[in-house]
């Protein structure tokens, strides 16, 4: 909460939106496999002081059981508590997926509106960290397909902060997607934390030639790719999206209103994500504003693999998105005027 | 221990005014979806009336459940109104979801009926989470989630019923052993003769019990509530009965061995228990004459509600998918 912070790591932001969050509101909840801090706050040790802090009635490591954990976590959000829950890989959410898909994003919506599920479950994933297939996915096009959900993949510590305390806040369920690889980049941190509302994409730096959308960790590609365009005299708009679903048309697609291009560019695999989804409300949108057909950037078409050059050869880099930015602005050179 | 917990004759009767509204309303659904004035998967709890009769007049309305699919009787036991629950069946907007959630996702708070899960085995994990804000809150409600005997052989059941004894968790894990999983026979899908045999794997109280005796199904329920509202954990109930209908309405029942079916059918818990009534002096003939005529026409009535209440507006679909409307 003090302005004179310079900068700060993800890890730490996540810390310190859980202790003021817990602080705060005494209904807030953390449970997860290593939470506590007898088993060092997790594997990283994103939850580390926090039992101690506060308790370990309210900062409970669990079982392995990601379904008795979701389960825990909707049952106690149902009696008026606001759980946080820790599913310690993204991948691991797909044993929980039936508390996740069929009961936290529904039971609002089949109880006509008498109980809803204020639960926020975070996560972390990301190539980065030589894990191979079970461990790294982004998988945030499937809950975003997923009506009764919110999903949230941050890349700055002041939204990691400002992000999480509003999926806390939220009364309905939140999915927080962490990139572990970047935990420990530092970024500045500008003044006073505080919470954000989900729903709003943030511009990281102004353009007039094309709009690069991205979010999460190859955020940072885009920011990089960028400065590699204005050597060529590109200039690019870079928009972190933030959140996903609910995602942020207005800002996005007035941003590619105004350069007349629009490149989408995310870890995950890019066949049926999210970048096809914008891809899709933007052309129809905007058929006959844009010069060049909507870009998109994605993971490749495999499962993540394990092998060093591989890996990194797996989600776009910035020399990708240069590629095919420059693609999209000389198309629009050759078209008809 | 079970013994020394015996209903009195006034609350034998209030179990039987649930179990007769029950297997009336069991009776009125069969007809209502037959003659096709309503159009709704209906899974018949007919044979199982006791069970929750028996548990629900241990639990306050404060107290929470968690039920499934087939969960009809522990809704009503529990308290759901007759006509929101029509109505709700009938896909109404004065049902108990608006009509949004229909038979298999009957919800509603002020009873303590908190999720009715459509999914098999899913009752047992929010029913935790149910009571860990019990046991956070100190407010001393119990949670009970009730499920098949085709659920104890899922994940979830063996991941919840650890959990809840790690945590000595105020829930009560009602299988309600009807001898079938959809389909399949008891013996061809559950590798121990006795579910409740599975509750030493967790260190947790198991409870066999005939759960068509309403003596020996009070007794177990009290036992169990009185242990979770102490503070003593959870418990794991087997209640064993037999389900009278197929799965789904409209299914032939071809799989059910019919031998069995009869024996069961035979000893049917509903008339015994109203025998019992009779014969041990706790109501006359025409007391419990009044309670079944009683329970027709609440039945009816609720029946007549939901069929003259409207159909849901189409900007339904835009409201609780979250608290905000979605845009159009």
């Amino acid at each position: 909460m003090s302005g004179d912070i310079a900068a700060m790591m993800n890890l730490e932001a996540i810390n310190k939106a859980l202790a003021d969050a817990m602080e705060a509101d005494p209904k807030v909840l953390l449970l997860g496999e290593d939470v506590a801090d007898p088993e060092e706050g997790g594997v990283c040790g994103v939850t580390r002081g926090l039992s101690s802090r506060f308790g370990d009635h309210r900062v409970r490591s669990t079982p392995i059981a990601e379904q008795a954990i979701i389960g825990a976590a909707i049952g106690a959000s149902l009696a008026g508590y606001r759980p946080v829950a820790e599913i310690m890989l993204m991948n691991f959410t797909t044993v929980a997926m039936d508390m996740i898909i069929n009961h936290a994003a529904k039971l609002r919506f089949m109880s006509g509106g008498q109980t809803n599920v204020p639960i926020t479950i975070r996560m972390m994933t990301g190539t980065g960290f030589a894990s191979g297939g079970q461990h790294s996915d982004y998988l945030e096009a499937w809950f975003a397909h997923t009506p009764g959900l919110k999903v949230v993949a941050p890349a700055f510590p002041e939204d990691y902060y400002g992000l999480l305390r509003g999926c806390i806040e939220d009364d309905d369920p939140c999915l927080f997607v962490e990139n572990g690889p970047s935990y420990w980049t530092k970024n500045a941190v500008s003044g006073e934390l505080k919470t954000i509302p989900l729903g709003k994409a943030a511009i990281r730096r102004e353009g007039s030639d094309i709009t690069i959308v991205s979010y999460s960790r190859v955020l940072f590609e885009a920011l990089a790719a960028a400065d590699k365009l204005a050597e060529e005299g590109i200039s690019a708009e870079v928009i972190d999206l933030r959140t996903i679903s609910p995602w942020d048309r207005e800002t996005v697609l007035a941003s590619a209103r105004k350069t007349g291009r629009l490149l989408l560019v995310h870890e995950a695999v890019k066949q049926f994500g999210v970048g096809a989804e914008i891809a899709a409300v933007a052309q129809q949108e905007l058929w006959g504003v844009l010069k060049a057909p909507v870009a998109r950037l994605g993971g490749a078409y495999a499962p993540v693999p394990f092998s060093k050059p591989l890996e990194d050869a797996y989600a776009p880099r910035t020399d990708d998105i240069v590629a095919a930015a420059r693609q999209s602005v000389n198309m629009a050179e050759k078209l008809p005027a | 221990m079970q013994n020394s917990y015996v209903p009195s004759g006034e609350t034998l009767l209030e179990m039987y005014r649930k179990v007769v509204l029950i297997n009336k309303n069991d009776e009125h659904s069969h007809r209502v979806i037959k003659a096709g004035r309503i159009a709704a998967p209906y899974y018949s709890p007919r044979g199982q009336e006791i069970i929750p009769a028996a548990m629900s007049v241990n639990l306050t309305t404060q107290d929470y459940i968690c039920t499934i699919y087939r969960g009809t009787h522990d809704m009503i036991a529990k308290g759901v109104p007759l006509k929101a629950l029509w109505a709700e069946v009938a896909g109404r907007i004065t049902g108990t979801s608006k009509g949004k959630g229909g038979p298999m996702h009957i919800t509603h708070p002020e009873s303590g009926c908190m999720v009715t899960t459509g999914v098999v085995g899913s009752s047992m994990p929010i029913a935790n989470g149910l009571a860990w804000a019990a046991q956070l809150s100190g407010d001393g409600r119990v949670a009970v989630a009730n499920f098949g005997d085709g659920a104890s052989n899922i994940g979830a059941f063996h991941e919840s019923l650890n959990m809840a004894s790690l945590w000595k968790l105020p829930v009560i894990f009602l299988c309600q052993n009807n001898q079938y999983a959809e389909h399949t026979r008891y013996e061809k899908s559950t590798s121990v003769a006795r579910i409740s045999d599975r509750a030493a794997a967790y260190a947790m109280h198991g409870i066999h019990v005939d759960g068509n005796d309403p003596v020996a199904m009070y007794a177990a329920a009290r036992e169990a509530v009185e242990r979770a509202r102490s503070g003593q954990g959870p418990t794991l109930i087997e209640a064993v009965t037999f389900r009278f209908k197929g799965h789904l309405l409209g299914d032939n029942d071809g799989y059910m061995d019919k031998e069995q079916k009869k024996a069961a059918m035979a000893v049917d818990p509903v008339p015994r228990f109203r025998a019992k009534l009779l014969a041990d002096g706790i109501a006359s003939e025409e007391q419990l004459a009044q309670i079944e005529a009683d329970a027709d026409r609440e039945i009816t009535e609720a029946i007549d509600y939901a069929l003259d209440s409207a159909w849901p507006e189409f900007d339904e679909l835009r409201k609780d998918v979250y608290a905000d409307e979605v845009p159009a």
